[in-house]
């Protein structure tokens, strides 16, 4: 395999749908790293029904830019033989997992937007994309579901859950700024009716997030303001990390096969 | 869709189960939406369940081989995402056989929003049909179902969600 993909490289579209598979495929694998390692039985199950759905997206995505690129691109090219700076989700996608009450607040964060953001993607101009959303809001939406109930669980348990989750809010809400500014691909498709326009998405989020945290009896921190630059493809440490664990089979063996 | 099969295809799909839930067809889980003879062979349309359904590589396999094998011709998988796959194409017998089986069938229709953003549906126990049962996880052992308990007769089953 002699394949090198530029990010620069590839047209408007297929740039947009990349910037969408990368946040279900850096999220999908961040999940799928508590296989075997869930608190109970159940939520291991769950955890883990929730990474293949968004792997099953992600493959959504990147079959379709592998279409639109054309030439003998496959899905795998992309997601195995991209390098850290060819990747752009969202910045929140990449964190690591922590501990329990952590993943679900960046669950619970992400799930409420993702609802809103595919909701708004089922309008989308492009035949293709439209589709796709209506496919995963379905799916999403007991995604929403479940990271609601363990917000307001853990926030209205114990002391010390409630400690823990604060804390986690406190870490992890400053990543959602990024959610709402939209990227080079994003202003793109806003304007070709591709995609929906993030910024006008935030009212809605904001309304749903202070509702949850406040029946979870959390409060919400003040600070929104760290940009976060995912989206462009600066990333924080841990993608370099997880990219390194998830491509190092099809890196060391080009040509295996399942 | 099935009655009228001139070339026996529909009948052939009919004898490939469903991976995970053996006793009943591909046909029947709504999986298989078109089959038709296309310029290199059968072209065969598959509409999967959920996206990440790890049993539709195997679907796609299973629909190759039986059909190339009763026809000797080359066999296409699409695998189409429009229209999204739902249980309301799961007929009334295939959801008696979901029941027999032990894993209880997917209660009212999508078209009812109630059933994706309001309290869980009132689901039978598949064994004791007591009404009273309670959810355990809204995730099950596959993509498609959750688990619940039944209050009455003490058992675990899973539900087909509705989706």
């Amino acid at each position: 395999m002699t394949f090198q993909m530029k990010w620069d490289t590839c047209d408007d579209l297929t740039n947009y749908v990349l910037q969408l598979g990368d946040d279900a495929l850096v999220l999908g694998h961040r999940l799928s790293e508590w296989c075997g390692h869930g608190p109970i039985l159940e939520q291991d199950i769950a955890l883990s029904n929730i990474s293949l759905d968004l792997i099953g997206l992600a493959r959504q995505y990147y079959q379709y830019a592998a279409e639109l690129i054309g030439d003998d691109m496959t899905e795998d090219h992309i997601a195995y033989l991209r390098d850290v700076g060819d990747f752009h989700n969202h910045s929140m996608m990449e964190q690591p997992n922590g501990h329990w009450g952590d993943t679900l607040v960046r669950q619970c964060l992400y799930d409420v937007f993702h609802q809103d953001y595919l909701t708004a993607l089922t309008r989308s101009s492009d035949q293709r994309l439209a589709a796709i959303a209506v496919k995963a809001l379905k799916e999403v939406n007991y995604h929403v579901q479940f990271s609601s109930e363990w917000l307001i669980r853990l926030g209205d348990g114990t002391q010390e859950s409630h400690d823990k989750v604060q804390n986690s809010l406190q870490g992890l809400m400053t990543y959602s700024a990024e959610f709402f500014q939209a990227s080079k691909a994003d202003a793109w498709a806003l304007k070709q009716g591709v995609g929906p326009d993030v910024a006008a998405l935030k009212p809605g989020w904001d309304s749903r997030m202070d509702a949850l945290i406040s029946q979870a009896t959390l409060s919400r921190p003040a600070a929104d303001a760290a940009i976060w630059q995912g989206k462009e493809g600066s990333h924080s440490e841990f993608l370099a990390l997880l990219l390194s664990e998830m491509q190092s089979l099809p890196r060391s063996y080009p040509d295996a096969t399942w | 869709m099935v009655g009228d099969d001139p070339h026996g295809w529909w009948a052939c799909l009919e004898g490939v189960p469903d991976p995970e839930i053996p006793v009943i067809s591909i046909v029947e889980l709504g999986v298989v939406r078109d089959i038709r003879q296309g310029e290199h062979g059968i072209d065969v349309d598959l509409s999967p369940t959920y996206t990440g359904c790890p049993a539709m590589d195997m679907m796609a396999e299973d629909v190759q081989k039986s059909l190339a094998e009763k026809t000797g011709q080359q066999v296409q998988v699409h695998l189409l995402i429009d229209p999204p796959w739902t249980t309301d194409w799961l007929s009334e017998s295939t959801k008696d056989k979901l029941r027999a089986y032990g894993i209880a069938p997917p209660v009212g229709s999508t078209s009812d929003k109630r059933e994706l953003f309001g309290p869980p549906a009132q689901v039978s126990c598949p064994k004791c049909q007591s009404a009273q049962t309670e959810r355990v996880s809204a995730f099950g052992s596959t993509a498609c179902k959750s688990l619940y308990r039944c209050l009455d007769c003490q058992e675990p089953f899973d539900y087909f969600k509705c989706h």
